[in-house]
């Protein structure tokens, strides 16, 4: 679809719990682990899409599906109008990613790990070190601390390292799984105000999950809201909140989401987002 | 400009790779010590063979049989280890997902890992041998070096395809993948003649004797180092070492493809995914 810089149609993914290539596998439906149950939503470009869920909910498991990282069950996802399974290659390109854990060669440096993604992407050691320079000295993080081995850099500097190596590729849709986590206040606000940035400077589409309501609500245009593997809201902040108003009484995000998702959901009951 | 794109994907796991060993160095140290007092105590067991048994043999005819036997298997050893545990190694890092999202080819993947495993053996190879000469006196006059060279480079096509194989294990099996392919090796140790000639074998071990790549990497080196055999004589080894390769090769990678696609079905891999 035009426009579109993510469609999620329909997407089911189910794992299961044990067995040697299905032969020993359980086939009952309770034995298999339900992480999506029919998800849709779609990501206009130059929009920020917030996904808040409990945990197991289902989120990551949406994410690494974009990523190519995982293959569903039934349904599509289209990035740019690339299919995801068909075009897997052609996605690769347009995405990149930054989870909660920070995974890196950690014996190596900052520079030497950003340098390997770089050029996995095509880009000459020239630019990637170039723009490794910019985007962390953007984020804060700069001189001596490149060239040290990542074991020996705090949580959150490591963190930072990973949103540089998101960045580094240029990437027009952005998952950021739960960026934020591990870092302070400071630095919180410093990467929320790089992605603000890069939305519009680059014209980026993100899609982002978070457990920071926050953080949601600061960055996102509009939140989509998933429990046990289904899309149970989406709106924008604000009229996500109106519709649990009461008595005059506009609630949180935080009053919104645990209303949302501290209950048992009907199997029918999703919505599309 | 695509090519340029793959070749620079390429190189980024041989820059990798090689800052992995650069940042390592005293492990490596270690290994390298081991291989080499590993080589020193099998050729010492050449030497001492007329002490053992009270009889005349040809000792340096054995010492060199043993030799060719430990560096072949020193080297070809190296190349199976370099990319069967191309996986496993980003699995125990948690990069495994940040590599295989990237907009590379399995291809340009699998030969940026050889081209650096390759290289490396061969280095590690020729560092042992140097030191390994100044203990006992090795006359190479008779040998054919570029046979030998020539054999070397038919056991590295096929064990490129054993190795790219072994891979595949720790996608289909997280949790022993990677000792399955130490299993795999000890096996290959065992029927293919390293330190021994294959005739000594039950008869159903020669018969899987002949499908191991190294005995006719083994049989090949020691015809062209010890009797100096000229390359039409050797033609016996080269065309079952060539013909495996590109047997193993293509079928390797098929077998790499299959063996992602379950992993990113069954959520196998990551861990935690």
């Amino acid at each position: 679809m035009e426009g579109l810089a993510l469609d999620v149609q329909d997407v089911t993914k189910t794992f299961p719990v044990a067995g040697l290539f299905g032969l020993l596998r359980p086939k009952g439906p309770s034995e298999q682990i339900i992480a999506l149950a029919g998800v849709s939503l779609a990501v206009p470009r130059g929009e920020i899409l917030g996904l808040l869920g409990p945990n197991g909910s289902g989120k990551s498991t949406l994410v690494r599906l974009i990523a190519t990282l995982l293959i569903p069950d039934s349904g599509r996802i289209l990035v740019f109008g690339h299919d995801a399974q068909r075009e897997p290659r052609e996605v690769r390109r347009l995405i990149n990613r930054v989870s909660a854990d920070a995974a890196f060669f950690k014996g190596l440096t900052a520079m030497e790990n950003l340098l390997f993604t770089a050029r996995l992407y095509g880009l000459s050691g020239r630019t990637a070190r170039r723009r490794t320079l910019e985007i962390l000295a953007r984020l804060g993080l700069e001189g001596q601390s490149l060239h040290r081995p990542l074991e020996q850099l705090s949580r959150g500097m490591q963190q930072k390292v990973a949103i540089a190596r998101a960045f580094l590729t240029s990437p027009v849709l952005l998952l950021l799984d739960e960026p934020t986590t591990g870092l302070d206040p400071y630095s919180r606000r410093e990467v929320q105000q790089f992605i603000l940035e890069v939305r519009t400077d680059h014209d980026a589409s993100v899609l982002l999950t978070t457990h920071a309501m926050e953080e949601a609500e600061r960055l996102s245009d509009r939140i989509a809201i998933i429990a046990e593997g289904r899309i149970v809201a989406c709106d924008t902040p604000t009229g996500l909140k109106e519709r649990f108003r009461l008595n005059g009484h506009l609630p949180t995000l935080e009053e919104v989401f645990l209303a949302l998702t501290g209950r048992a959901f009907e199997l029918e009951e999703r919505c599309g987002c | 400009m695509r090519l340029l794109r793959e070749l620079r994907a390429a190189y980024a796991f041989i820059e990798r790779n090689f800052n992995l060993v650069k940042r390592y160095w005293g492990w490596e140290l270690v290994w390298l010590t081991y291989s080499i007092v590993e080589a020193l105590a099998i050729t010492y067991l050449g030497a001492g063979i007329e002490a053992i048994t009270g009889q005349r043999v040809d000792t340096a005819y054995l010492i060199l049989y043993l030799l060719v036997g430990t560096l072949v298997w020193a080297y070809l050893a190296t190349v199976f280890d370099g990319l069967s545990e191309a996986i496993s190694w980003e699995r125990w890092e948690g990069t495994i997902e940040y590599t295989l999202m990237a907009p590379v080819s399995r291809l340009t993947h699998l030969l940026g890992t050889t081209a650096f495993t390759i290289a490396y053996g061969l280095v590690r190879t020729l560092l042992i041998l140097a030191v390994v000469a100044l203990f006992f006196q090795i006359d190479l006059g008779r040998a054919n070096l570029t046979g030998a060279i020539l054999v070397l480079l038919g056991g590295s096509l096929s064990f490129i395809g054993l190795g790219i194989f072994a891979a595949v294990l720790p996608l289909l099996f997280p949790e022993r993948g990677e000792q399955m392919s130490y299993a795999v090796q000890a096996l290959i140790l065992l029927i293919s003649g390293i330190y021994y000639p294959i005739e000594v074998l039950p008869p159903w071990l020669q018969r899987l004797a002949a499908l191991s790549p190294a005995t006719y990497a083994l049989q090949g080196m020691r015809a062209a180092l010890l009797e100096g055999e000229l390359i039409p004589a050797l033609a016996g080894y080269l065309l079952p070492l060539v013909l495996m390769g590109l047997i193993l090769i293509p079928c390797g990678l098929i077998a790499f493809s299959l063996g992602e696609r379950y992993a990113k079905r069954t959520g196998k891999l990551k861990r935690s995914g």
